[in-house]
């Protein structure tokens, strides 16, 4: 059968399952779009190429299958590197496909020309430009794989314009042929031994759970070891959710913001079990102080995060889920021959921990909205299976420490690279993934006008996402920090409250508009935004400006400085 | 170029594509670690290449290296040959002044260092030299006097050393106690 490159590409992905993808069309991908009307998969077309690759993004996060943009060349593929950047530090398998001017003028400054394959090198996993119409198939195919195994991550095909409109012989390859990939999923038998022996030797130990288990749909698993073990867990930024937050052994968020317990029953700990998580700077804080009485098991499907940040004595390769898997047997065989210590004591030092130290702060009757009542009435008002999603900053730090998260994969946020602006795009990618689910975004006022252009396109696709903005006018992280190291010196972090009006900007969008400036109106709002189902809602809610995050160890601090806020008194400590 | 006596050498071997060069090198950058000399070149299978990195260990935690390096889907197989456990080569041109006058003396040194004169013009020969990394910057060291107009090297390659017992003679050996 002969099809051109373009029908060849277009064929390829269906092969490989896509039913959905995110884009904008342009002069160098024109081929593509035309055998797009004739096929199954559904194309949105995004208002700005970044939100076809955060889409993409949230749409893997919330079904866990590779999210698919495909734009043109130049400044589209430019426009696209930030999602691309963004899933590669957070590990999502998301498919790029981009439009190349013709082969044979690469290399000439042609219009809308750009170096994708060279721009993209350091954000991809791999990528790929296309020289040869007949290598399409295996190109997908070999891209799909590598975006989705091992340790996901965003792969991206450069497709020239001559190529897709070049005739080629249909075929779909039987095997993949990538002599330097091989991921190792099963860990090493005798260093599970190792681990369980370390386990069963351990008074003080936590699961350091991070977003692999997600990755490797692993929730299940990690409460099998937790409740075989009695051993508590922290869940990080990117693994919130990973065990349900009203788990008796759930510790919640570790971190920068971290609750004092997570962030202390790790300082304490004498043994990290670390899963899928690679002890980023915001968990760690300064490193040389980090844990220091601990042992480290570090299992990663990624050898390269074995002893990157931290010596591990016990390192395993392998996809988190097996290795849990046979490190429960391990560790039972290991039970069968000594008993385990008792925890008792450790757990009830991290109860009292939980009693005097838990997350703080005051709504006043007639106050100012504080932004932390919105988030607990969001979370309470709200069905169990609803996807949360976040931007960057203040808010999605109150986010992560106040949803009590009850499945896997209903937290979307980007938390590697820290891109404000995710949240619209991601919720709108989460809810085509997952349209019998609930989507709601909270978003600060700074990241919605980043990236609001694409309500324009949920609205016209009708993907009714919600969206909670808390107003405080300010980019409030940044402010947060000039207000605790840069003595009050507030440079640059004014936004303006009602500049623009998001009710109005929302309504010109074809959305619902709302706004709440009072606590007393939080509930029926909110209650009003989930009765609509045909469009997206948005609701500006005016928080309060002073609030700050805490807990927080401030940057390059050690995690013992952490500073609890005032609601604990003066100082904090 | 190769004075550093604290060097780590990997034999790369990769994927023969377009672009795998530069995704080696973009690693190394990216991860700021600094290559001290590189050399690419086919090896018996024309799907592969191999890359000679002399990475300063002092720059570089060479596990990190390693692991990063083994990321990129085109890298096949790293092998580090110790600078103690290799035999390295590399070749050197070089321009040398040589006049009537001091032509004999370049050429004695030439012969002293079994190189090669390989073009010889008016007032000057260009010479190859093949050995030790160490062994060319002697001899550099020792026309520069004369005056070196131009020169340039290959970047050493290398290849581990082979064992010098036979495995059959070790087995019996072994056998016996």
């Amino acid at each position: 059968m002969k099809l051109t490159g373009a029908q060849a590409l277009i064929k390829s992905l269906e092969m490989e399952q896509v039913e959905v993808m995110f884009g904008l069309p342009g002069g160098a991908i024109l081929p593509v779009y035309d055998p797009l009307i004739d096929s199954s998969i559904r194309h949105i077309l995004v208002r700005h190429e970044q939100g076809a690759g955060h889409m993409a993004s949230g749409y893997a996060h919330a079904t866990g299958r590779p999210g698919v943009a495909m734009v043109t060349s130049g400044p589209a593929a430019t426009n696209i590197v930030t999602p691309l950047c963004d899933a590669y530090m957070d590990s999502v398998p998301v498919v790029v496909i981009t439009g190349q001017v013709a082969y044979s003028v690469i290399g000439t400054d042609a219009f809308q020309e750009a170096d994708t394959v060279g721009i993209t090198m350091p954000v991809t996993k791999h990528n790929w430009l296309i020289s040869d119409a007949q290598d399409i198939p295996r190109i997908v195919r070999e891209a799909f794989h590598v975006a989705t195994t091992g340790r996901p991550g965003p792969v991206l095909i450069d497709l020239p314009k001559d190529v897709a409109n070049t005739p080629m012989d249909w075929y779909w390859p039987e095997k993949i042929d990538l002599p330097g990939y091989k991921p190792n999923v099963k860990g090493h038998p005798r260093q599970i031994k190792d681990a369980a022996r370390l386990i069963n030797e351990s008074v003080r130990p936590v699961i350091y759970a991070g977003g692999g288990i997600l990755k490797a749909g692993a929730s299940r698993e990690l409460r099998d070891l937790a409740e075989l073990t009695g051993i508590p867990a922290v869940t990080t930024l990117m693994g919130r959710g990973a065990l349900p937050d009203e788990h008796p052994l759930c510790l919640g968020m570790p971190g920068m913001h971290g609750n004092y317990t997570a962030v202390t029953s790790m300082q304490r700990a004498d043994l990290l079990i670390t899963l899928g998580a690679r002890f980023d700077d915001r968990v760690t804080g300064k490193v040389s102080t980090f844990a220091p009485g601990a042992k480290i098991i570090h299992v990663d499907i990624d050898p390269a995060e074995l002893g990157k940040v931290r010596h591990a004595d016990v390192p395993i390769v392998g996809d988190v889920r097996t290795v849990i898997d046979e490190l429960i047997k391990a560790l039972k065989a290991e039970r069968s021959k000594s008993d385990p210590p008792d925890l008792a004591p450790w757990i009830a030092q991290i109860r009292e921990w939980q009693d005097t130290y838990p997350l703080k702060y005051t709504q006043e009757d007639g106050g100012p909205l504080k932004p932390q009542y919105v988030i607990e009435r969001l979370r309470d008002n709200t069905p169990d299976d609803c996807i949360l999603v976040s931007g960057v900053g203040q808010h999605q730090m109150w986010a992560s420490q106040l949803w009590k998260f009850k499945q896997p994969n209903t937290w979307v946020n980007s938390g590697g690279l820290g891109t404000m602006g995710y949240a619209v795009p991601a919720a709108v990618g989460a809810k085509v993934g997952r349209p019998d689910r609930m989507v709601w975004a909270i978003d600060g006022d700074g990241c919605f006008q980043m990236t609001a252009q694409e309500l324009v396109t949920a609205a016209a696709e009708r993907i009714p996402v919600k969206i909670a903005i808390l107003n405080n006018a300010y980019l409030g992280m940044v402010r947060q920090w000039q207000e605790l190291f840069y003595e009050e010196r507030y440079s640059e972090v004014y936004l303006s409250p009602d500049l623009p009006d998001y009710v109005k900007w929302a309504e010109a969008m074809g959305c619902v508009g709302m706004r709440v400036d009072n606590a007393d109106d939080v509930v029926a709002t909110i209650e009003k935004a989930n009765a609509v189902d045909d469009r997206p809602v948005v609701i500006d809610f005016r928080t309060d400006w002073r609030e700050k995050v805490y807990p927080m160890v401030p940057a390059g601090s050690s995690n013992d400085d952490i500073i609890l806020g005032p609601e604990f008194g003066e100082g904090g400590r | 170029m190769s004075g550093s006596a604290l060097h780590h050498i990997l034999t790369v071997t990769v994927e023969n594509r377009p672009g795998v060069l530069s995704r080696v090198a973009g690693l190394f950058s990216r991860r700021a670690f600094n290559i001290t000399s590189l050399a690419v070149s086919p090896t018996d299978d024309e799907r592969f290449s191999r890359m000679t990195i002399v990475v300063d260990a002092e720059t570089a935690p060479l596990e990190q290296v390693v692991k990063q390096l083994n990321k990129l889907i085109p890298v096949i197989k790293i092998t580090e040959v110790a600078p103690s456990d290799g035999v390295e080569r590399e070749l050197m041109l070089v321009i040398v002044k040589a006049t009537p006058e001091s032509r004999s003396q370049v050429t004695e040194l030439t012969a002293i260092f079994e190189a090669k004169i390989v073009d010889v013009g008016y007032d000057s020969m260009t010479i190859m030299v093949v050995g030790e990394p160490d062994r060319l910057d002697a001899f550099s060291d020792l026309v520069k006097p004369f005056g070196i107009v131009e020169l340039q090297r290959t970047g050493r390659i290398a290849l581990p050393k082979l064992a010098r017992e036979s495995t059959r003679l070790r087995s019996v050996k072994t056998a016996r106690g």
